[in-house]
C-alpha cells in the first residue's frame, strides 16, 4: 500500500465522490458559524427553497462583533446588533444549536469548537473564517471558506475540493526560556513568508512541536493561514486524547476508546511523500515580533528594523518604505524600546486559559507602564471563569489592565475595541495589516509574555529580560 | 450568478504584492447582512482620505479607471480573512476579472463563486498587462473565457489555464450547490457508511 501521510488520510476518509477533474465531493463533519459571514448563507437558503441538511453538525456563536464590556448592557453599535440579532433569528428558524451572548459557553468560534469537544481528531472542520486552521492542532483537516460554501455546507453537508499538496514543517529540538509557541510559529511564517504555504496543507512535526501543549498547538495551526496554507496539522498523540477526554461533546466511555483507537492510526506513514518539507532548530528561535504590515516581517526582539535599500526589486522596496512609514519606524532602527500606547492579550492565537498564564506570571508583582492602555480578552466565558478560579484576574487588573468579556475584540476591530490612528499597539493576535486593528493603527505581533513585557515596561522588551 | 463568457474593458494596473482582504474590504464593513452595496467601500483606506474625500493619487478615483472592469496586481492577492466580502466588494464596484502572478487560495475560490475571474499570469506579463493598462481609455483589455486568452489593446493573444469544472460552471452560470446534489444518493450511502464505521461520531444538541 502506498505511504500515506495525515492530510491523505483524512482526505481519503471524507471522499463522497470524485469527480472527472480531481475535483472531490468532500464531506464535512463539523460546520461552526459566526454571526459575520453567516448571513448571507442563511438568505440563500430561504431563497432556493433550500433545507439545511444536518444542523446537528453545527454550532453557532457569536464572537466577532460582541462588546468585551458589560454584556447585560444593550448593545450600542445598530449593525452588531442587527448582525447578532440575524444570527439569533437565523438559528431558530434553522434549528442550528446555539451558544448565545450571555452563555459562559460563548467565545470565541475557534476557541469554543475545542474547548468543547465539538472538534475532535480526524474529523473535517469548516467556518467561515480564515482562522479555522486552529483544529488542525487536534489533527482534523480544518480550514476556512467563504460564505457561498457556508451555505453549500449548509445544503449539502460537502465541499467542492482539489486535494491540497503536503508540507511538513519539522522542529526539532528544545526552545529557550522566553520563547512559546507564538515565537515558534512567526519564525516559521517568517522563513515561509506569507505566500509560501499557499496550495499546501502544513504538517508540523518535530520534538519541539509534540513537546506543546494543546494550546501551543492552536497557535501554530492557527497561524498556518498567515504562511498562506489554509490548513495546518499536528498528528494526535497522547496529548490530544487526554485534552480530547472528558470534554462535554466528545464521546464518552467505550466510544471514546473506539474513537482512540481510530485515532491512534491517523499518523503519517513511514515514507509517505511531502511534496515540501521546511527544516528548523528550535535553540536557534529567539522572541520575535513583527516591525511591518505583512505577517512575514519577522525579526527577533534584539534584531533591527530591515533597510529598504537593501532590497533589489523595486516594487518590493517601495512597498517596504510604505510599510516603514505606516508603522511610523525608521530603517536600520533597534526595535526593542519602542513605545507602545496599547497592549492587547486576546484573540483565537492567544488567548486560552496557558496564554494568560504566561503572560500573568510576566506581569505578577509588577505594573502597566504610565500611558499604556493594557487589556486582556478571554477567548470565551469558560476561559475567563477558569481564569479567575487561579486568580489571574486579580494579577491583571491589579496590575492595571483591563479584564474584559470574551470576543474577538482589537484582534480585528469590529466591536468598540480599536486603535485610534497613529498608536502603536503589542498585540497577541495573528495579523497586522494596516489598518486591522482600526484605522491607522500600528500593530507588533508577539507572544503573550512579550505582550505582557511591553506592558509593563511601555515599550517592545525581550522578554528574557523579566525572568 | 451572472455567466462569464467574453469581457471586454478598462484595467486598472495596482503594483502591490499581497494585497490583504482587509485592504480590499475592512472588517469595520462587515456588518452588512447583504451581499450588495460594499463597491463603494472597496479599497477604503487608499481611495479616501481621512476626512472622508477621496484620494486623487489612488488609480481608482481617476477616469478612466473609475470604470474598471479588470484588476492587475502583484503576487498573493487577497491573502489573509476568508470574507467573501472581498470579491462582493470588488463586483459591486464592477470588477469581473482580476489578474495576478499568484493569489491566495481562499480568495480564489471565493471570486470564481460570485462570477468573478481569476487568471493566474507570470508576474513578467502582468507587467507587461499593466503597462497596457496605463494607456487610458485605449486600454481595452479582453478576456475570452470560451477561447482561454487574454487579448490585449494590440490585438496580441495570452492564453491562460483554468480549472475545467469552473469554467464550465462560469460560463454556464450555474450554482454548484445544485450541482453537488445531483449527487445527493452518493452522499447519502456516505452518511450511512459512516454511521455504521464510525458509531463513536457524536451529533451537537444543546438543551
Amino acid at each position: 500500500m502506498v505511504a500515506r501521510t495525515l492530510f491523505d488520510k483524512i482526505w481519503d476518509s471524507h471522499v463522497v465522490e470524485r469527480l472527472p477533474d480531481s475535483t472531490a465531493i468532500l464531506y464535512i463533519d463539523r460546520h461552526l458559524i459566526h454571526e459575520v459571514t453567516s448571513p448571507q448563507a442563511f438568505e440563500g437558503l430561504r431563497m432556493t427553497g433550500r433545507r439545511l441538511r444536518h444542523p446537528e453538525a453545527m454550532i453557532a456563536v457569536v464572537d466577532h462583533n460582541v462588546p468585551t464590556s458589560d454584556r447585560t448592557l444593550p448593545i450600542e453599535e445598530t449593525e452588531s446588533r442587527n448582525q447578532i440579532e440575524t444570527l439569533e433569528r437565523n438559528v431558530a428558524e434553522f434549528g442550528v444549536p446555539y451558544f448565545p451572548l450571555l452563555s459562559e459557553r460563548q467565545g470565541i468560534v475557534h476557541v469554543v469548537g475545542p474547548e468543547q469537544g465539538i472538534s475532535l481528531p480526524g474529523m473535517t472542520i469548516v467556518c467561515g473564517d480564515s482562522h479555522t486552521s486552529t483544529h488542525g492542532a487536534l489533527g482534523a483537516l480544518a480550514f476556512g471558506i467563504g460564505t457561498s460554501e457556508v451555505e453549500h455546507v449548509m445544503a449539502t453537508q460537502t465541499l467542492l475540493q482539489k486535494p491540497a499538496r503536503n508540507m511538513k514543517v519539522a522542529v526539532e529540538g528544545r526552545v529557550g526560556p522566553g520563547v512559546s509557541a507564538k515565537d515558534i510559529m512567526l519564525a516559521i511564517i517568517g522563513r515561509l513568508g506569507t505566500a509560501g504555504g499557499t496550495g499546501y496543507i502544513i504538517e508540523f512535526t518535530g520534538s519541539a512541536i509534540r513537546a506543546l501543549d494543546m494550546a501551543g498547538r492552536m497557535t501554530i495551526c492557527n497561524m498556518s493561514i498567515e504562511a498562506g496554507a489554509r490548513a495546518g496539522l499536528v498528528a494526535p498523540d497522547e496529548t490530544t486524547f487526554e485534552y480530547v477526554r472528558g470534554r462535554p461533546f466528545a464521546p464518552k466511555g467505550e466510544a471514546f476508546e473506539q474513537a482512540v483507537a481510530y485515532w491512534k492510526t491517523l499518523v503519517s506513514d513511514e515514507g509517505a511523500h511531502y511534496d515540501k518539507v521546511v527544516e528548523l532548530r528550535a535553540e536557534e528561535i529567539s522572541p520575535v515580533l513583527t516591525w511591518g504590515t505583512s505577517p512575514e516581517t519577522v525579526i527577533p526582539v534584539t534584531g533591527n528594523v530591515p533597510d529598504p535599500a537593501d532590497e533589489p526589486d523595486m516594487a518590493r522596496r517601495a512597498q517596504m518604505q510604505r510599510m516603514l512609514d505606516y508603522m511610523g519606524l525608521s530603517a536600520g532602527q533597534k526595535i526593542a524600546g519602542t513605545p507602545v500606547d496599547v497592549v492587547f492579550i486576546g484573540s483565537c492565537t492567544n488567548s486560552r486559559i496557558e496564554d494568560l498564564r504566561a503572560a500573568a506570571a510576566i506581569v505578577a508583582g509588577r505594573h502597566v507602564a504610565e500611558g499604556v492602555r493594557a487589556m486582556v480578552v478571554p477567548g470565551s466565558g469558560i476561559v475567563k471563569a477558569q481564569a479567575e478560579q487561579e486568580g489571574l484576574d486579580r494579577i491583571f487588573l491589579d496590575a492595571g489592565f483591563e479584564w474584559r468579556e470574551a470576543g474577538c475584540s482589537m484582534c480585528l476591530g469590529m466591536n468598540p475595541d480599536k486603535l485610534t490612528p497613529g498608536q502603536r499597539c503589542a498585540s497577541t493576535s495573528n495579523r497586522n495589516f494596516e489598518g486591522r486593528q482600526g484605522p491607522g493603527g500600528r500593530t507588533h505581533l508577539l507572544s503573550p509574555a512579550m505582550a505582557a513585557a511591553a506592558a509593563v515596561t511601555g515599550c517592545l522588551t525581550d522578554v528574557r529580560e523579566l525572568i | 450568478m451572472d455567466k462569464f463568457t467574453v469581457l471586454t474593458g478598462i484595467a486598472a494596473p495596482l503594483p502591490q504584492e499581497n494585497i490583504d482582504t482587509d485592504k480590499i474590504i475592512p472588517a469595520r464593513f462587515l456588518k452588512t447582512t447583504k451581499r450588495s452595496g460594499l463597491g463603494v467601500h472597496a479599497f477604503d483606506s487608499m481611495r479616501y482620505n481621512a476626512d472622508g474625500s477621496e484620494n486623487p493619487d489612488f488609480i481608482l478615483n481617476q477616469a478612466p479607471y473609475r470604470n474598471s472592469r479588470i484588476l492587475i496586481t502583484h503576487d498573493n492577492l487577497g491573502c489573509g480573512s476568508s470574507r467573501e466580502h472581498a470579491p462582493w466588494a470588488l463586483l459591486d464596484f464592477g470588477i469581473r476579472c482580476v489578474i495576478a502572478p499568484s493569489f491566495a487560495d481562499i480568495f480564489f475560490n471565493n471570486c470564481f463563486k460570485n462570477g468573478i475571474l481569476p487568471i493566474a499570469l507570470p508576474r513578467e506579463i502582468c507587467d507587461e498587462l499593466m503597462a497596457d493598462s496605463r494607456m487610458g481609455e485605449n486600454a481595452r483589455i479582453t478576456i475570452d473565457l470560451q477561447r482561454q486568452v487574454v487579448v490585449r489593446p494590440d490585438g496580441t493573444e495570452i492564453a491562460f489555464e483554468v480549472d475545467p469544472l469552473r469554467r464550465r460552471l462560469l460560463l454556464e452560470g450555474l450554482d454548484d450547490i445544485g450541482q453537488t446534489l445531483q449527487h445527493e444518493d452518493a452522499i447519502e450511502t456516505f452518511e450511512a457508511r459512516r454511521r455504521r464505521d464510525e458509531p463513536w461520531m457524536p451529533s451537537i444538541t444543546i438543551d
